[in-house]
Protein backbone atom coordinates (compact mmCIF):
# COMPACT_ATOMS: atom_id res chain seq x y z
CA UNK A 1 0.00 0.00 0.00
CA UNK A 2 2.71 2.46 1.03
CA UNK A 3 4.75 1.57 -2.03
CA UNK A 4 1.79 2.07 -4.36
CA UNK A 5 1.11 5.49 -2.86
CA UNK A 6 4.79 6.38 -3.02
CA UNK A 7 5.07 5.48 -6.71
CA UNK A 8 1.82 7.28 -7.47
CA UNK A 9 2.76 10.54 -5.79
CA UNK A 10 6.43 10.47 -6.77
CA UNK A 11 5.22 10.08 -10.35
CA UNK A 12 2.77 12.95 -9.91
CA UNK A 13 5.54 15.06 -8.42
CA UNK A 14 7.87 14.42 -11.36
CA UNK A 15 5.08 14.94 -13.88
CA UNK A 16 4.28 18.27 -12.24
CA UNK A 17 7.92 19.30 -12.32
CA UNK A 18 8.31 18.43 -16.01
CA UNK A 19 5.04 20.16 -16.83
CA UNK A 20 6.31 23.23 -14.96
CA UNK A 21 9.22 23.45 -17.37
CA UNK A 22 7.24 22.73 -20.52
CA UNK A 23 4.28 25.05 -20.00
CA UNK A 24 4.62 28.38 -21.73
CA UNK A 25 2.09 30.23 -19.61
CA UNK A 26 3.33 31.43 -16.20
CA UNK A 27 0.09 30.59 -14.41
CA UNK A 28 0.16 27.00 -15.64
CA UNK A 29 3.74 26.72 -14.44
CA UNK A 30 2.74 28.10 -11.03
CA UNK A 31 -0.09 25.58 -10.78
CA UNK A 32 2.26 22.73 -11.70
CA UNK A 33 4.53 23.88 -8.90
CA UNK A 34 1.58 23.59 -6.50
CA UNK A 35 1.06 20.01 -7.66
CA UNK A 36 4.75 19.33 -6.96
CA UNK A 37 4.51 20.87 -3.46
CA UNK A 38 1.39 18.96 -2.47
CA UNK A 39 2.66 15.62 -3.75
CA UNK A 40 5.86 16.26 -1.78
CA UNK A 41 3.65 16.74 1.27
CA UNK A 42 2.12 13.31 0.65
CA UNK A 43 5.61 11.81 0.41
CA UNK A 44 6.49 13.39 3.79
CA UNK A 45 3.34 11.90 5.23
CA UNK A 46 4.31 8.46 3.92
CA UNK A 47 7.62 8.83 5.76
CA UNK A 48 5.73 9.57 8.96
CA UNK A 49 6.46 13.31 9.13
CA UNK A 50 2.91 14.53 9.59
CA UNK A 51 3.71 18.01 10.90
CA UNK A 52 6.13 18.59 8.04
CA UNK A 53 3.48 17.51 5.55
CA UNK A 54 0.93 19.93 6.99
CA UNK A 55 3.46 22.75 7.13
CA UNK A 56 4.43 22.03 3.51
CA UNK A 57 0.82 22.42 2.38
CA UNK A 58 0.04 25.46 4.53
CA UNK A 59 3.26 27.39 3.95
CA UNK A 60 4.37 26.44 0.45
CA UNK A 61 1.21 25.43 -1.38
CA UNK A 62 -1.09 27.71 0.58
CA UNK A 63 0.88 30.90 1.20
CA UNK A 64 3.96 31.20 -0.98
CA UNK A 65 2.35 29.87 -4.15
CA UNK A 66 -0.67 32.11 -3.61
CA UNK A 67 1.78 35.03 -3.66
CA UNK A 68 3.29 33.65 -6.89
CA UNK A 69 -0.08 33.39 -8.63
CA UNK A 70 -1.00 36.76 -7.16
CA UNK A 71 2.01 38.38 -8.81
CA UNK A 72 1.36 36.58 -12.10
CA UNK A 73 -2.22 37.82 -12.06
CA UNK A 74 -1.23 41.34 -11.02
CA UNK A 75 1.32 41.71 -13.81
CA UNK A 76 -1.01 39.87 -16.18
CA UNK A 77 2.05 38.14 -17.59
CA UNK A 78 1.47 36.82 -21.08
CA UNK A 79 2.76 33.82 -22.97
CA UNK A 80 6.42 33.11 -22.65
CA UNK A 81 8.45 33.44 -25.82
CA UNK A 82 10.06 30.27 -27.09
CA UNK A 83 13.67 30.52 -28.14
CA UNK A 84 16.00 27.78 -29.17
CA UNK A 85 18.23 28.48 -26.19
CA UNK A 86 21.66 30.02 -26.26
CA UNK A 87 24.66 28.04 -27.47
CA UNK A 88 26.56 28.71 -24.24
CA UNK A 89 23.75 27.17 -22.22
CA UNK A 90 23.86 24.03 -24.32
CA UNK A 91 27.61 23.57 -24.39
CA UNK A 92 28.27 24.39 -20.73
CA UNK A 93 24.88 23.80 -19.13
CA UNK A 94 24.25 20.13 -19.82
CA UNK A 95 27.72 18.86 -18.82
CA UNK A 96 27.63 21.08 -15.71
CA UNK A 97 24.26 19.70 -14.65
CA UNK A 98 25.44 16.15 -15.25
CA UNK A 99 28.61 16.80 -13.22
CA UNK A 100 26.71 18.32 -10.28
CA UNK A 101 24.21 15.47 -10.24
CA UNK A 102 27.09 12.98 -10.36
CA UNK A 103 28.86 14.63 -7.43
CA UNK A 104 25.67 14.79 -5.38
CA UNK A 105 24.84 11.17 -6.13
CA UNK A 106 28.31 9.94 -5.10
CA UNK A 107 28.25 11.97 -1.88
CA UNK A 108 24.81 10.69 -0.92
CA UNK A 109 25.69 7.10 -1.77
CA UNK A 110 29.01 7.22 0.10
CA UNK A 111 27.79 9.06 3.18
CA UNK A 112 27.47 7.00 6.33
CA UNK A 113 25.32 7.58 9.36
CA UNK A 114 22.64 9.61 7.67
CA UNK A 115 20.05 7.51 9.44
CA UNK A 116 17.26 5.75 7.65
CA UNK A 117 13.71 6.59 6.78
CA UNK A 118 11.29 3.98 5.61
CA UNK A 119 7.77 3.89 4.30
CA UNK A 120 5.86 2.66 7.30
CA UNK A 121 2.86 3.22 9.52
CA UNK A 122 5.08 4.90 12.09
CA UNK A 123 4.44 8.59 12.68
CA UNK A 124 6.68 11.11 14.40
CA UNK A 125 4.44 13.02 16.80
CA UNK A 126 4.66 16.80 16.79
CA UNK A 127 5.86 16.80 20.44
CA UNK A 128 8.92 14.78 19.50
CA UNK A 129 9.68 17.03 16.56
CA UNK A 130 9.43 20.20 18.64
CA UNK A 131 11.52 18.71 21.44
CA UNK A 132 14.26 17.99 18.92
CA UNK A 133 13.90 21.42 17.34
CA UNK A 134 14.02 23.37 20.60
CA UNK A 135 16.80 21.46 22.34
CA UNK A 136 19.30 19.86 19.99
CA UNK A 137 18.77 22.16 17.03
CA UNK A 138 18.01 25.37 18.93
CA UNK A 139 20.88 27.44 17.55
CA UNK A 140 20.31 26.70 13.84
CA UNK A 141 16.59 27.19 14.40
CA UNK A 142 17.01 30.63 15.96
CA UNK A 143 19.66 31.68 13.45
CA UNK A 144 17.25 30.84 10.64
CA UNK A 145 14.64 33.09 12.19
CA UNK A 146 17.16 35.93 12.28
CA UNK A 147 17.81 35.29 8.60
CA UNK A 148 14.11 35.61 7.86
CA UNK A 149 13.96 38.79 9.94
CA UNK A 150 16.75 40.27 7.83
CA UNK A 151 14.82 39.35 4.69
CA UNK A 152 11.72 41.10 6.06
CA UNK A 153 13.74 44.22 6.91
CA UNK A 154 15.22 44.16 3.41
CA UNK A 155 11.75 43.94 1.86
CA UNK A 156 10.52 46.85 3.96
CA UNK A 157 13.58 48.93 3.09
CA UNK A 158 13.08 48.24 -0.64
CA UNK A 159 9.41 49.02 -0.48
CA UNK A 160 9.99 52.35 1.28
CA UNK A 161 12.69 53.57 -1.10
CA UNK A 162 11.60 56.56 -3.17
CA UNK A 163 8.82 57.19 -0.70
CA UNK A 164 10.62 60.27 0.59
CA UNK A 165 8.58 62.94 -1.19
CA UNK A 166 5.28 61.52 -0.13
CA UNK A 167 4.05 62.52 3.30
CA UNK A 168 3.63 60.03 6.10
CA UNK A 169 0.40 58.08 6.35
CA UNK A 170 -1.10 59.54 3.15
CA UNK B 1 -11.94 -4.92 11.86
CA UNK B 2 -11.09 -5.87 8.34
CA UNK B 3 -10.07 -3.42 5.66
CA UNK B 4 -13.33 -4.00 3.79
CA UNK B 5 -15.37 -3.09 6.86
CA UNK B 6 -13.24 -0.01 7.38
CA UNK B 7 -13.77 1.13 3.78
CA UNK B 8 -17.52 0.52 3.90
CA UNK B 9 -17.97 2.35 7.21
CA UNK B 10 -15.79 5.25 6.02
CA UNK B 11 -17.73 5.59 2.77
CA UNK B 12 -20.97 5.51 4.71
CA UNK B 13 -19.78 8.24 7.06
CA UNK B 14 -18.52 10.37 4.17
CA UNK B 15 -21.83 10.00 2.35
CA UNK B 16 -23.89 10.92 5.43
CA UNK B 17 -21.71 13.89 6.37
CA UNK B 18 -21.65 15.23 2.80
CA UNK B 19 -25.42 15.00 2.44
CA UNK B 20 -26.00 16.62 5.84
CA UNK B 21 -23.46 19.34 5.08
CA UNK B 22 -25.07 20.13 1.72
CA UNK B 23 -28.49 20.26 3.35
CA UNK B 24 -26.95 22.49 5.99
CA UNK B 25 -25.61 24.75 3.26
CA UNK B 26 -29.02 24.95 1.59
CA UNK B 27 -30.78 25.81 4.84
CA UNK B 28 -28.08 28.29 5.91
CA UNK B 29 -28.93 30.22 2.75
CA UNK B 30 -32.58 30.16 3.77
CA UNK B 31 -31.69 31.15 7.34
CA UNK B 32 -29.74 34.09 6.00
CA UNK B 33 -32.55 35.24 3.71
CA UNK B 34 -35.13 34.90 6.47
CA UNK B 35 -33.04 36.64 9.11
CA UNK B 36 -31.84 39.48 6.91
CA UNK B 37 -35.47 39.84 5.91
CA UNK B 38 -36.58 40.19 9.52
CA UNK B 39 -33.72 42.61 10.24
CA UNK B 40 -34.96 44.76 7.36
CA UNK B 41 -38.55 44.43 8.54
CA UNK B 42 -39.83 42.11 5.79
CA UNK B 43 -40.66 38.43 5.71
CA UNK B 44 -38.07 36.93 3.38
CA UNK B 45 -39.01 33.87 1.28
CA UNK B 46 -42.40 32.62 2.47
CA UNK B 47 -44.27 31.26 -0.57
CA UNK B 48 -42.75 27.83 -1.25
CA UNK B 49 -43.80 25.31 1.36
CA UNK B 50 -44.70 26.13 4.98
CA UNK B 51 -42.80 29.30 6.08
CA UNK B 52 -40.84 29.09 2.82
CA UNK B 53 -39.06 25.95 4.04
CA UNK B 54 -38.90 24.37 0.58
CA UNK B 55 -37.26 27.44 -0.96
CA UNK B 56 -33.72 25.90 -1.02
CA UNK B 57 -34.94 22.90 -3.04
CA UNK B 58 -36.59 25.15 -5.59
CA UNK B 59 -33.47 27.32 -5.76
CA UNK B 60 -31.36 24.22 -6.38
CA UNK B 61 -33.65 23.05 -9.19
CA UNK B 62 -33.51 26.52 -10.72
CA UNK B 63 -29.68 26.54 -10.68
CA UNK B 64 -29.60 23.16 -12.41
CA UNK B 65 -32.02 24.18 -15.13
CA UNK B 66 -30.48 27.56 -15.98
CA UNK B 67 -28.48 27.88 -19.18
CA UNK B 68 -24.78 27.39 -18.57
CA UNK B 69 -22.98 30.22 -20.37
CA UNK B 70 -19.24 29.99 -20.93
CA UNK B 71 -17.94 33.28 -22.39
CA UNK B 72 -15.67 32.88 -25.41
CA UNK B 73 -12.71 34.82 -24.01
CA UNK B 74 -12.20 32.71 -20.87
CA UNK B 75 -9.21 30.44 -20.35
CA UNK B 76 -11.25 27.26 -20.38
CA UNK B 77 -9.26 24.68 -18.37
CA UNK B 78 -8.87 26.92 -15.34
CA UNK B 79 -12.33 28.45 -15.75
CA UNK B 80 -13.82 24.97 -15.40
CA UNK B 81 -11.40 23.87 -12.67
CA UNK B 82 -11.92 26.86 -10.35
CA UNK B 83 -15.43 26.10 -9.03
CA UNK B 84 -14.41 22.46 -8.46
CA UNK B 85 -11.42 23.53 -6.36
CA UNK B 86 -13.53 25.99 -4.39
CA UNK B 87 -16.33 23.57 -3.56
CA UNK B 88 -14.05 20.54 -3.16
CA UNK B 89 -11.84 22.24 -0.58
CA UNK B 90 -14.87 23.61 1.23
CA UNK B 91 -16.36 20.13 1.58
CA UNK B 92 -13.16 18.22 2.40
CA UNK B 93 -12.14 20.10 5.52
CA UNK B 94 -15.20 18.90 7.44
CA UNK B 95 -13.70 15.38 7.42
CA UNK B 96 -11.64 15.87 10.58
CA UNK B 97 -14.38 17.47 12.65
CA UNK B 98 -15.66 15.43 15.62
CA UNK B 99 -19.43 15.96 15.70
CA UNK B 100 -20.20 13.88 18.75
CA UNK B 101 -18.77 11.99 21.64
CA UNK B 102 -15.84 9.69 20.72
CA UNK B 103 -17.24 7.18 23.20
CA UNK B 104 -19.72 6.06 20.53
CA UNK B 105 -17.80 3.54 18.45
CA UNK B 106 -18.52 0.74 16.04
CA UNK B 107 -15.84 -1.98 16.09
CA UNK B 108 -13.44 0.51 17.67
CA UNK B 109 -14.09 3.18 15.06
CA UNK B 110 -15.48 6.63 15.92
CA UNK B 111 -18.97 6.95 14.57
CA UNK B 112 -19.21 10.74 14.69
CA UNK B 113 -15.88 11.66 13.11
CA UNK B 114 -14.79 10.65 9.65
CA UNK B 115 -11.11 10.53 10.52
CA UNK B 116 -9.31 11.21 13.78
CA UNK B 117 -6.04 12.81 12.68
CA UNK B 118 -3.20 13.86 14.99
CA UNK B 119 -2.80 17.13 13.13
CA UNK B 120 -6.52 17.74 12.56
CA UNK B 121 -6.31 21.47 13.13
CA UNK B 122 -3.48 21.85 10.61
CA UNK B 123 -5.44 19.79 8.09
CA UNK B 124 -8.34 22.25 8.32
CA UNK B 125 -5.99 25.23 7.94
CA UNK B 126 -4.14 23.59 5.04
CA UNK B 127 -7.25 22.74 3.06
CA UNK B 128 -8.67 26.21 3.66
CA UNK B 129 -5.46 27.75 2.36
CA UNK B 130 -5.68 25.65 -0.82
CA UNK B 131 -9.28 26.82 -1.28
CA UNK B 132 -7.98 30.30 -2.14
CA UNK B 133 -6.97 29.02 -5.57
CA UNK B 134 -10.61 28.45 -6.46
CA UNK B 135 -11.32 32.16 -6.11
CA UNK B 136 -7.98 33.34 -7.50
CA UNK B 137 -8.19 31.19 -10.63
CA UNK B 138 -11.86 31.97 -11.20
CA UNK B 139 -11.12 35.67 -11.33
CA UNK B 140 -8.06 35.33 -13.50
CA UNK B 141 -9.41 32.83 -16.01
CA UNK B 142 -12.66 34.78 -16.51
CA UNK B 143 -10.72 37.42 -18.43
CA UNK B 144 -12.83 40.19 -16.96
CA UNK B 145 -11.68 43.31 -15.11
CA UNK B 146 -14.18 42.98 -12.31
CA UNK B 147 -13.40 39.31 -11.81
CA UNK B 148 -9.66 39.94 -11.75
CA UNK B 149 -9.98 42.80 -9.26
CA UNK B 150 -12.24 40.67 -7.10
CA UNK B 151 -9.86 37.75 -7.03
CA UNK B 152 -6.82 39.99 -6.42
CA UNK B 153 -8.59 41.55 -3.46
CA UNK B 154 -9.60 38.14 -2.23
CA UNK B 155 -6.09 36.64 -2.45
CA UNK B 156 -4.53 39.61 -0.66
CA UNK B 157 -7.24 39.57 1.99
CA UNK B 158 -6.95 35.84 2.59
CA UNK B 159 -3.15 35.90 2.89
CA UNK B 160 -3.32 38.79 5.36
CA UNK B 161 -6.04 37.39 7.57
CA UNK B 162 -4.89 33.77 7.47
CA UNK B 163 -1.88 34.87 9.49
CA UNK B 164 -3.97 36.41 12.25
CA UNK B 165 -6.37 33.46 12.12
CA UNK B 166 -3.62 30.88 12.49
CA UNK B 167 -1.90 32.79 15.28
CA UNK B 168 -5.13 33.22 17.22
CA UNK B 169 -5.45 29.44 17.38
CA UNK B 170 -1.98 28.94 18.86
CA UNK B 171 -3.16 29.87 22.36
CA UNK B 172 -5.76 27.11 22.27
CA UNK B 173 -3.22 24.59 20.99
CA UNK B 174 -0.82 25.59 23.78
CA UNK B 175 -3.52 24.95 26.37
CA UNK B 176 -4.59 21.60 24.96
CA UNK B 177 -0.98 20.60 24.13
CA UNK B 178 -2.23 18.89 21.01
CA UNK B 179 -3.27 19.59 17.45
CA UNK B 180 -5.79 16.77 17.54
CA UNK B 181 -9.30 18.22 17.43
CA UNK B 182 -10.73 15.42 19.57
CA UNK B 183 -8.13 16.07 22.28
CA UNK B 184 -8.71 19.83 22.08
CA UNK B 185 -12.43 19.30 22.68
CA UNK B 186 -11.82 16.85 25.51
CA UNK B 187 -9.43 19.30 27.19
CA UNK B 188 -12.42 21.64 27.67
CA UNK B 189 -14.85 18.97 28.82
CA UNK B 190 -14.27 19.25 32.59
CA UNK B 191 -16.75 21.73 34.05
CA UNK B 192 -18.93 22.77 31.15
CA UNK B 193 -18.98 26.47 30.38
CA UNK B 194 -16.29 27.25 32.97
CA UNK B 195 -13.64 25.15 31.26
CA UNK B 196 -14.39 26.25 27.72
CA UNK B 197 -11.44 28.00 26.16
CA UNK B 198 -13.40 31.19 25.61
CA UNK B 199 -14.15 31.65 29.35
CA UNK B 200 -12.11 29.41 31.64
CA UNK B 201 -9.21 29.24 29.22
CA UNK B 202 -9.03 33.05 29.07
CA UNK B 203 -8.90 32.86 25.29
CA UNK B 204 -11.65 35.40 24.71
CA UNK B 205 -9.25 37.77 22.94
CA UNK B 206 -8.14 34.93 20.69
CA UNK B 207 -11.81 34.16 20.04
CA UNK B 208 -12.53 37.73 18.97
CA UNK B 209 -9.49 37.72 16.67
CA UNK B 210 -10.60 34.39 15.24
CA UNK B 211 -14.09 35.71 14.71
CA UNK B 212 -12.91 38.79 12.82
CA UNK B 213 -10.38 36.88 10.74
CA UNK B 214 -12.95 34.18 9.97
CA UNK B 215 -15.36 36.77 8.57
CA UNK B 216 -12.58 37.96 6.30
CA UNK B 217 -11.53 34.42 5.39
CA UNK B 218 -15.00 33.47 4.21
CA UNK B 219 -15.45 36.75 2.29
CA UNK B 220 -18.46 37.69 4.35
CA UNK B 221 -19.80 41.10 5.28
CA UNK B 222 -18.34 43.41 6.58
CA UNK B 223 -15.28 42.08 4.74
CA UNK B 224 -17.00 40.97 1.52
CA UNK B 225 -14.85 43.21 -0.68
CA UNK B 226 -14.04 40.49 -3.25
CA UNK B 227 -17.67 40.49 -4.29
CA UNK B 228 -18.63 44.04 -3.39
CA UNK B 229 -21.57 44.45 -5.76
CA UNK B 230 -21.55 48.24 -5.73
CA UNK B 231 -18.01 48.39 -7.13
CA UNK B 232 -17.26 45.02 -8.75
CA UNK B 233 -20.63 43.74 -10.04
CA UNK B 234 -20.15 40.31 -8.48
CA UNK B 235 -16.37 40.10 -8.14
CA UNK B 236 -14.70 36.82 -8.97
CA UNK B 237 -17.84 34.98 -10.06
CA UNK B 238 -19.16 37.67 -12.41
CA UNK B 239 -18.73 35.45 -15.49
CA UNK B 240 -20.12 32.28 -13.95
CA UNK B 241 -23.66 31.14 -14.45
CA UNK B 242 -25.95 28.25 -13.62
CA UNK B 243 -24.50 25.44 -11.52
CA UNK B 244 -20.95 26.82 -11.65
CA UNK B 245 -22.14 29.95 -9.89
CA UNK B 246 -24.08 27.79 -7.47
CA UNK B 247 -20.89 25.87 -6.69
CA UNK B 248 -19.14 29.08 -5.58
CA UNK B 249 -22.21 29.98 -3.59
CA UNK B 250 -22.28 26.59 -1.89
CA UNK B 251 -18.54 26.77 -1.23
CA UNK B 252 -18.99 30.08 0.59
CA UNK B 253 -21.69 28.70 2.86
CA UNK B 254 -19.87 25.40 3.41
CA UNK B 255 -16.84 27.45 4.46
CA UNK B 256 -19.04 29.38 6.89
CA UNK B 257 -20.20 26.10 8.42
CA UNK B 258 -16.61 24.80 8.66
CA UNK B 259 -15.48 28.01 10.33
CA UNK B 260 -18.40 27.68 12.73
CA UNK B 261 -17.39 24.07 13.49
CA UNK B 262 -13.78 25.11 14.17
CA UNK B 263 -14.88 27.94 16.46
CA UNK B 264 -17.18 25.53 18.28
CA UNK B 265 -14.45 22.94 18.76
CA UNK B 266 -11.66 25.29 19.70
CA UNK B 267 -13.40 27.90 21.82
CA UNK B 268 -16.89 26.71 22.73
CA UNK B 269 -16.17 23.21 23.96
CA UNK B 270 -17.22 21.25 20.87
CA UNK B 271 -19.84 18.62 21.59
CA UNK B 272 -19.62 18.99 25.39
CA UNK B 273 -22.60 20.30 27.30
CA UNK B 274 -22.40 23.88 28.65
CA UNK B 275 -23.69 22.66 32.02
CA UNK B 276 -20.90 20.16 32.62
CA UNK B 277 -21.81 17.76 35.40
CA UNK B 278 -24.71 19.85 36.72
CA UNK B 279 -27.11 17.83 34.65
CA UNK B 280 -26.39 14.10 35.03
CA UNK B 281 -25.96 12.04 31.87
CA UNK B 282 -29.22 10.47 30.68
CA UNK B 283 -29.52 6.73 31.19
CA UNK B 284 -30.81 6.07 27.68
CA UNK B 285 -27.89 5.08 25.43
CA UNK B 286 -29.46 6.62 22.35
CA UNK B 287 -29.94 9.91 24.17
CA UNK B 288 -26.34 9.79 25.37
CA UNK B 289 -25.20 9.58 21.75
CA UNK B 290 -27.55 12.23 20.41
CA UNK B 291 -27.22 14.91 23.09
CA UNK B 292 -23.57 15.82 22.24
CA UNK B 293 -24.54 16.16 18.57
CA UNK B 294 -27.38 18.44 19.60
CA UNK B 295 -24.99 20.70 21.53
CA UNK B 296 -22.53 20.76 18.63
CA UNK B 297 -25.17 21.65 16.06
CA UNK B 298 -26.71 24.22 18.40
CA UNK B 299 -23.36 25.99 18.87
CA UNK B 300 -22.65 26.00 15.14
CA UNK B 301 -26.15 27.36 14.56
CA UNK B 302 -25.51 30.21 17.02
CA UNK B 303 -22.31 31.00 15.16
CA UNK B 304 -24.13 31.08 11.81
CA UNK B 305 -26.82 33.27 13.37
CA UNK B 306 -24.10 35.69 14.44
CA UNK B 307 -22.68 35.67 10.90
CA UNK B 308 -26.03 36.73 9.44
CA UNK B 309 -26.68 39.22 12.22
CA UNK B 310 -23.36 40.94 11.53
CA UNK B 311 -24.10 40.98 7.82
CA UNK B 312 -27.43 42.62 8.44
CA UNK B 313 -25.95 45.22 10.78
CA UNK B 314 -22.49 46.37 9.73
CA UNK B 315 -21.56 48.34 6.61
CA UNK B 316 -18.73 47.18 4.38
CA UNK B 317 -15.15 48.21 5.18
CA UNK B 318 -13.01 50.16 2.75
CA UNK B 319 -10.12 48.15 1.31
CA UNK B 320 -7.29 50.10 2.94
CA UNK B 321 -9.14 49.98 6.27
CA UNK B 322 -9.34 46.22 5.90
CA UNK B 323 -5.61 45.83 5.32
CA UNK B 324 -4.70 48.31 8.05
CA UNK B 325 -6.90 46.53 10.54
CA UNK B 326 -5.52 43.11 9.70
CA UNK B 327 -1.84 43.96 9.79
CA UNK B 328 -1.65 46.77 12.35
CA UNK B 329 -4.13 45.55 14.95
CA UNK B 330 -5.19 41.92 14.60
CA UNK B 331 -1.73 40.50 13.97
CA UNK B 332 0.09 42.21 16.89
CA UNK B 333 -2.76 41.42 19.28
CA UNK B 334 -2.68 37.77 18.19
CA UNK B 335 1.08 37.63 18.84
CA UNK B 336 0.64 39.30 22.25
CA UNK B 337 -2.02 36.73 23.06
CA UNK B 338 0.42 33.91 22.30
CA UNK B 339 3.10 35.49 24.50
CA UNK B 340 0.60 36.05 27.30
CA UNK B 341 -0.81 32.52 27.15
CA UNK B 342 2.66 30.97 27.09
CA UNK B 343 3.80 33.02 30.10
CA UNK B 344 0.64 32.14 32.01
CA UNK B 345 1.02 28.43 31.21
CA UNK B 346 4.70 28.49 32.20
CA UNK B 347 4.37 30.33 35.54
CA UNK B 348 0.96 29.41 36.92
Amino acid sequence: MHLILFVLFAGLCLAGAINLLLQSHPINSALSLIVVMTSLAVLYLLLGAEFLAAAQVIVYAGAIMVLFTFVVMLLNAGQEERTLGSRAARTVGFPAVAAILGVLATIVLKAQGLGTASLSDGITPTEQLSAELFTKLLLPFEVTSVLILIAILGAVALARRGDGERTEGK
Amino acid sequence: MTILQFVIWSLLKVAVVTVVLLMGVAYTVLLERKLVGRIQNRWGPSRVGPFGLLQPLVDGAKSFLKEDIIPTAVYRPLYLLAPIIALGCALISIAVVPFGSPAVTVNGMHLFQISDVNIGLLVVLGITSIGVYGIALAGWSSNNKYSLLGSLRSSAQLISYELALGLSLVGVVLRAQSLNLRVIVESQAGKGLLTWNIFGGLQIIAFLIYLTAAFAETNRAPFDLPEAESELTAGYHTEYSSMKFAMFFMAEYANMITVGCVATMLFLGGWTSPFGNLIPLPQNILLQAILPIFWFVFKVFCFLFLYVWVRGTLPRFRYDQLMNFGWRYLLPIAILNIVGTSLWLAYR
